[in-house]
């Protein structure tokens, strides 16, 4: 014997409608918002941020000429109302020196990133699409470059080019491309034998656009990533080139440089020290900190 | 009337994150003799390996919470337990097998050193080194491992031999209740039966108490005296194998369980599965849970929450028993 | 096993032939020749010409190069400083040493002080430890190492006067270089290392240790730490490279007569056997300590063992 709903057939499948929304607009929100969650990424956000207007408002708070003029008057003036953070061994006032060796560092880190991401990414692309033996070639070519240490890479090739603030960018910036190839290359070979991508060209999509609407979504997370880290790493390997003197000719300001000024007068003078020296270490600081907040905005893996 | 071995009683647990509660568990009682087995059916998010970690204390410490209820074993509410008590129990009196063989073992270690390190934990009446060893090989032997495999690493194992080296490592301290959860979901079918066979050779051998946590009735039927189906936390039937496979009645979901298992016999165009999903564990509906899927559910089944009826050892919590011959009210905890 | 070692030496072989061509191929682009850097402003045209030809200056590159190769591998020579007029070999490996010092150093700081830290922050996540911890590291991370070396020179140095500014007169020296290289290393080292902890103490089987009946300190410290400290010692082995850049602006900072300090004067004074001999041997050290760290990998974690033991699956 059995009841009337032991036997009644089961209804029809329930359709569930689940929308997955594939908007670019609504992933760059979603990372945004759990970016803005992180506080001290956003304060490291507002700290470069902040850092960034203030080089580029440079020369409306003071001329550049500040910056390298001497007057052995000031000679290791201590910081005053006239002279904010003092005054260096040539009398020259070491706010406009800060100021405009912001310029420098910042623009060092920041071109130079923006540059080897777009070459690495261009070679990356290339080389996972084109594959075969130019792939084995570059890649191997690569492994040699990654064998040496980027601060020693990079002061060989400031040893042959001359010093100068574009001979370190290049120099620089030749250390950084291999990671951006890899990134971009395993994202094409990720999806290179797709179907979808056979089926993409031979609808006649071009490479150009394939690479852009397929290879870049899923590049694109660890690029960003890479970019933040390499911006902090750029300026610090810029600091050190101009600590070591290889890097920006004087007079020219440049945080690394101005630190090491300072060695000569520490004992005597240690805000020659201080000003340049907290720059660099907030600067750094807020980058690292900015970073790591994206690479957990981008890849949400919850840490209870 | 012996005391209970195992007694569960209005057990609920909630995870709790600083987003959200989930209601895991809710108010579920069941009890075990000794030497019996109790299969605990439901779908992935019923709440069965909740359960199953309650019963060892194993709870994630920051989010896992009980939130009522009381879990006794052998007379001992275990959670008045101190910490070295309970160190004493797992392992010892309460053996667990997880459901993946693929990482619940240390890739570090060898298999001998990991199942040595069970008595080894364990070892209160003082055994040598050749003692353990050799208890290692015996139970190694028992599971169908050639003993000289016990310096090989995890990984140099299959997926089914991994099994049972977890399964010789819950044994080898001849637990009086071994908890089962899944053991054979990520295995092959070919090594499935098996690996249950194993089991119940075993457990017949030792005479040890069993829950078998499972989502596989065919399992159940093989294996257990009594079975308990959970649905969104909630034991919504329990009773002998006997009630739960040839009773004259059962609870709609029971039905849909049995229902959605491919009939070699019949010929048929599509499979019968249940339609829609468990509810959201943050959000339980206010009446019965099953309510929405439910092809008989009335507007009562969706405002109250159902009864608990009884006839003899079968229990079922639905409104649609009301009236009928032969089940009594229980109150609903 | 050995098989397996011996290959990796091999491999060693075509990347140490690419990387001293790369360095040779990019210092060949500073002016200068051999004969008028090692005569001095004051030689005749007639000595200059004849001591390049003898060292084989205007011969074409890839001989120059090859000829290079062949003098560095089988006779050990390097060339001679254009500065001190003396072998770069005999110059470089007198100031190894004292890098290596620095760089050790560095290493053992970094890991004794970064790796206690992690596993302590991760054991005890989210309390005060940890977060003090992790901000620490966090802040020194980001530091370089010479702003850091400057730092301690202004404070231990000048004005507390514990330890001497420059110079590598006694063990005293070598405090200062080895915290400012191995504080950054060693807020790397915490963060990696509690990173790896967490996501170890999180794997099933520290859940089967404790279903076992291990108490927490035995599931830790048995379970969790071998297995998170294998990838753990690996970073630390390829943030050597970092290391050696921090190390040589650390070498100049102090004044140690490192093999740094001594490549980047040679920069400067266009000492060009100098600083191709130095940045080789450096690139070299660092290509060894990398295989060192992928071959302990090997010994150390049973799966990559087997592979190459020969022990698959059953």
């Amino acid at each position: 014997m059995s009841a009337a709903y032991d036997e009644k057939p089961l209804m029809n499948l329930t359709e569930e409608k689940v929308e997955i929304s594939f908007k670019k607009e609504s992933q760059v929100k979603e990372v945004w918002r759990r970016l803005k969650k992180d506080k001290l990424a956003m304060f490291g956000l507002t700290v470069i941020a902040l850092m960034v207007v203030i080089a580029l408002c440079a020369p409306l708070i003071c001329p550049y000429d500040d910056a390298i003029k001497m007057n052995m008057r000031l000679k290791l003036a201590l910081p005053s109302a006239k002279h904010w953070f003092g005054c260096d061994g040539y009398g020259r006032d070491l706010f406009a020196r800060c100021l405009y060796g912001s310029r420098v560092s910042l623009t060092i880190g920041f071109a130079t990133s923006f540059a080897t991401l777009v070459i690495g990414s261009l070679l990356g692309a290339f080389v996972g699409y084109t594959g075969g033996k130019i792939d084995d070639l570059i890649m191997r070519s690569l492994d040699i470059f990654s064998a040496i240490p980027s601060t020693l890479f990079a002061m060989a090739v400031v040893a042959a080019l001359g010093s100068g603030i574009v001979n370190i960018c290049i120099a620089i910036s030749l250390t950084r491309i291999p990671s951006f190839v890899r990134i971009v290359r395993s994202a094409v070979l990720g999806i290179a034998d797709q179907e979808y991508i056979e089926a993409a060209r031979a609808g006649g999509s071009s490479t150009m656009h394939i690479l852009l609407r397929h290879v870049l979504p899923n590049a694109i997370g660890p690029l960003i990533v890479q970019t933040t880290a390499n911006v902090s790493m750029m300026i610090l390997s810029a600091a050190t080139l101009s600590f070591l003197g290889l890097g920006i000719n004087p007079p020219q300001p440049e945080w690394g440089a101005l630190v090491s000024e300072a060695q000569e007068f520490l004992r005597r003078r240690p805000h020659l020290l201080i000003f340049p020296g907290s720059l660099i270490c907030i600067a750094s600081f807020s980058m690292s900190v900015l970073g790591d907040g994206l690479r957990d905005a981008l890849d949400p893996r919850l840490r209870t | 009337m012996s005391e209970k071995f195992l007694q569960v009683r209005d057990l609920s647990v909630q995870y709790r994150t600083d987003l959200e509660t989930v209601y895991a568990v809710n108010h579920i009682n069941f009890e075990l003799e000794k030497g019996q087995t109790i299969g605990l059916v439901g779908e992935t998010g019923a709440g069965k390996t909740t359960t199953a970690l309650t019963l060892m204390r194993l709870l994630p410490e920051k989010t896992g919470r009980v939130t009522s209820g009381t879990v006794t074993f052998e007379g001992q509410n275990i959670y008045d337990l101190p910490d070295e008590t309970m160190h004493t129990i797992r392992g010892h009196h309460i053996a667990m097998i997880f459901q993946d063989p693929m990482t619940s073992l240390n890739p570090v270690m060898t298999v001998g050193e990991q199942i040595a390190e069970a008595l080894e934990l364990h070892n209160t009446d003082g055994k040598t080194r050749e003692q353990i060893e050799a208890r290692v090989d015996e139970v190694l032997r028992m599971v169908g491992i050639p003993p000289e495999r016990k310096t090989n690493f995890p990984h140099q194992f299959s997926g089914g031999m991994k099994q049972r080296v977890v399964i010789a490592m819950a044994l080898v301290c001849e637990p009086d209740l071994l908890i089962a959860d899944e053991p054979t979901t990520a295995l092959d079918v070919t090594i499935q039966a098996q690996v249950i066979n194993m089991i119940r050779e075993l457990r017949d051998r030792l005479g040890t108490a069993m829950i078998m946590i499972t989502h596989d009735l065919g399992i159940v039927a093989q294996t257990c005296d009594n079975v308990a189906v959970m649905y969104a936390g909630r034991i919504i039937e329990a009773g002998t194998a006997f009630d739960i496979f040839k009773g004259e009645i059962r609870h709609p979901y029971t039905v849909g369980l049995f229902s959605s298992i491919p009939n070699l016999r019949e010929k048929t165009a599509r499979l019968t599965p249940i339609p829609g999903l468990m509810p959201d564990p943050t959000q339980l509906p206010a009446g019965c849970s099953f309510a929405p899927r439910c092809p008989h559910a009335t507007e009562r089944c969706r405002t109250e929450p159902p009864s608990v009826w009884r006839s003899g050892t079968h229990v079922i919590e639905c409104h649609l028993l009301e009236g009928r011959g032969g089940w009594t009210k229980e109150g609903r905890e | 096993m050995y098989r397996f070692v011996l290959k990796r030496l091999l491999l060693m072989i075509p990347i140490v032939v690419g990387v001293s061509f790369l360095i040779f191929t990019i210092l060949n682009f500073i002016p200068g020749d051999p004969g008028s850097n090692l005569l001095g402003p004051g030689a005749l045209q007639v000595d200059i010409d004849a001591l390049n030809e003898e060292l084989g200056y205007n011969k074409p590159f890839l001989q120059r190069y090859l000829l290079y190769m062949y003098n560095a591998v089988v006779h050990f020579d390097l060339g001679t400083s254009y500065a001190t007029k003396k072998p770069v070999f005999d110059e470089i490996m007198g100031r190894l040493p004292v890098s290596l010092k620095v760089a050790f150093n560095a290493i053992l700081f970094s890991l004794v002080f970064g790796i206690p830290l992690g596993v302590l922050s991760a054991v005890k996540q989210n309390s005060l430890v940890d977060r003090v911890s992790t901000g620490t590291a966090l802040l020194l991370a980001s530091q370089p190492g010479f702003l850091i070396g400057m730092i301690l020179m202004l404070i231990f140095s000048l004005k507390l006067r514990w330890f001497p500014a420059t110079g590598a007169a006694s063990w005293k020296s070598y405090v200062m270089p080895m915290i400012a290289l191995g504080l950054p290393y060693g807020g790397r080292q915490l963060r990696f290392t509690r990173s790896s902890m967490l996501e170890t103490i999180r794997q099933d089987y520290v859940r089967t240790a404790r279903a076992k009946g291990a108490n927490e300190r035995i599931a830790i410290w048995r379970h969790a730490m071998k297995n998170a400290l294998m990838p753990v010692i690996t970073v630390a082995g390829t943030s050597f490279g970092i290391l050696i850049g921090g190390a040589i602006a650390t070498e100049t900072l102090f004044g140690l007569p490192g093999l740094g300090s001594f490549i980047v004067a040679g920069i400067k004074q266009k000492d060009i056997p100098v600083v191709t001999g130095g940045i080789i041997i450096f690139a070299l050290i660092f290509s060894f300590v990398i295989l060192a760290v992928d071959l302990s990998y090997a010994f150390v974690d049973p799966r990559i063992k087997a592979k190459y033991a020969g022990g698959g699956k059953r």
